[in-house]
């Protein structure tokens, strides 16, 4: 590892990793990787029981009911399939915003041509929703999922959640939301925010391994009427050839990913041990305002997104006047070690909304691992570039 | 001691049983199934037969779906 490198790529994937999570996957792999939930073995046995708590603790995190509607899928973009592809009918409805990342446009778009009518609530060019826009759309016909970017992965922008999703239900709607950015760095309580389905990944603001996600079905969501994205063996009710009706079994066919989700647990303990998604987001967010207010004074820097720091994660877009998005995302990292995602970050619609479609931004997105003097010499290396230095 | 057990259709169940029935402080034990049972999940949950009526009544007001309470 090249301690010298600044990582501000959080919001596509966090590293480094609090180190007990590898030790945690290499425990698993070297001592007790037995299947769980498909044998009475001991090995199985502790298997098992590291995915419960994993359960038990990502339920604890965000307020769910029970830890068994805890569903564990790959990633978040395979929970947001699992959400929308699960419930939606031809002849359905759904109001989307205009923040939204693909792992949500793209499954609506397919939807569309099975006769799902999709309509997208504008948000501002900062990102922000337009909650009257919203409330009519949601209330102009009837509506069957409201989804909601709660917090945008190119401008930070945090929708107001509890204030949508109270729309949402007074029209009867479900409610879910792409925690992708929030999950980790924005308190979430899934009852009090009125939040139905809750897609999260693993992998950013949780400090897991890639392949870790899940959906957690609130109360309202009948899992029985939900169709699972895949098929197959669950070690439970094996004489039935229809998937069974069992939660968390129903949508998880196939063995899961034991060893990722046993860093997952570790990446949560680590999570909590540094204060929890409160004091980390408070740290990332002081970063990110560090990087705004550096970045703001470069003549020829243009910042997207609210300078509002209540209401945004810490995720810096820019563009450089006169300067590629490749160019600078190049040049931070060969020259200055600085490592950022430039271009359009999976989320065409939200760089419509803010305007820099199709060149997109330089985003740098700070992490828990992050510190004030990365953050300086960042914003000089920037202002080097800007000038043409 | 005589003691019976709770059958579970699924692992998660069986988990979550475990732990409500720990926290009241019954004395239980997850247990590979007993061959004599023929259960989809592979553990059961051993407990004291004296103790039965108060597992169905914690189990059922924590929501725990089980395959049946049998004696050993």
């Amino acid at each position: 590892m090249n301690t010298d490198l600044i990582y501000l790529d959080n919001a596509a994937t966090s590293w480094p990793k609090p180190e007990g999570v590898a030790r945690a996957m290499a425990e698993c792999l070297e001592r007790e990787a037995g299947n769980p939930g498909r044998s009475g073995h001991r090995l199985s046995l502790a298997a098992a029981r590291r995915v419960y708590a994993v359960r038990e603790a990502v339920a604890a995190l965000v307020g769910a009911p029970d830890p068994v509607r805890v569903i564990f899928t790959h990633n978040g973009t395979m929970a947001v399939n699992l959400a929308l592809g699960g419930l939606l009918s031809p002849g359905d409805r759904v109001v989307c915003t205009g923040m939204e990342h693909n792992a949500v446009m793209r499954p609506l778009r397919d939807l569309e041509e099975l006769g799902i009518e999709v309509v997208v609530a504008p948000c501002d060019r900062e990102g922000r929703l337009d909650l009257e826009a919203f409330a009519r759309a949601v209330e102009a016909a009837p509506t069957r999922i409201v989804a909601l970017n709660h917090a945008s992965n190119v401008t930070g922008t945090i929708c107001p959640v509890a204030e949508a999703a109270a729309i949402a239900h007074r029209a009867g709607a479900l409610v879910l939301v792409d925690a992708a950015q929030s999950a980790g760095c924005v308190p979430i309580n899934m009852a009090a925010m009125g939040i139905d389905l809750l897609a999260f990944t693993g992998h950013k603001g949780l400090m897991g391994p890639t392949g870790t996600g899940g959906l957690i079905l609130g109360e309202r969501v009948n899992a029985a009427e939900m169709k699972p994205l895949i098929r197959g063996g669950t070690g439970s009710r094996s004489a039935l050839e229809r998937q069974p009706p069992d939660l968390p079994d129903r949508f998880e066919a196939g063995t899961v990913n034991f060893v990722g989700i046993a860093g997952l647990g570790a990446g949560l303990e680590a999570l909590l041990a540094m204060g929890g998604p409160e004091a980390v987001g408070r740290h990332e967010r002081e970063l990110a305002r560090q990087l705004w207010e550096g970045l703001s004074a470069i003549p020829g820097v243009q910042l997207y997104g609210t300078p509002d720091f209540t209401r945004r994660v810490a995720v810096v877009s820019f563009t450089v006047e006169g300067r590629t998005v490749s160019e600078v995302g190049a040049r931070l990292d060969e020259e200055f070690g600085i490592l950022a995602r430039v271009g359009l970050h999976c989320a065409p619609a939200a760089h419509r909304t803010i305007g820099t479609s199709p060149k997109g931004t330089v985003r740098l997105s700070p992490g828990p691992f992050n510190t004030p003097e990365h953050v300086e010499r960042t914003i000089e290396a920037v202002r080097r570039i800007a000038r043409g230095a | 001691m005589d003691y019976g057990v709770v059958l579970f259709y699924t692992t998660s169940m069986a988990l979550k049983a475990e732990k409500r029935l720990k926290a009241a402080a019954l004395d239980v034990k997850l247990i590979p199934t007993p061959r004599q049972f023929s259960s989809d999940c592979g553990f059961a949950l051993r407990f004291g037969w004296a103790d039965r009526r108060r597992v169905e009544d914690l189990l059922a007001e924590s929501g725990v779906e089980t395959a049946g309470l049998y004696p050993l």
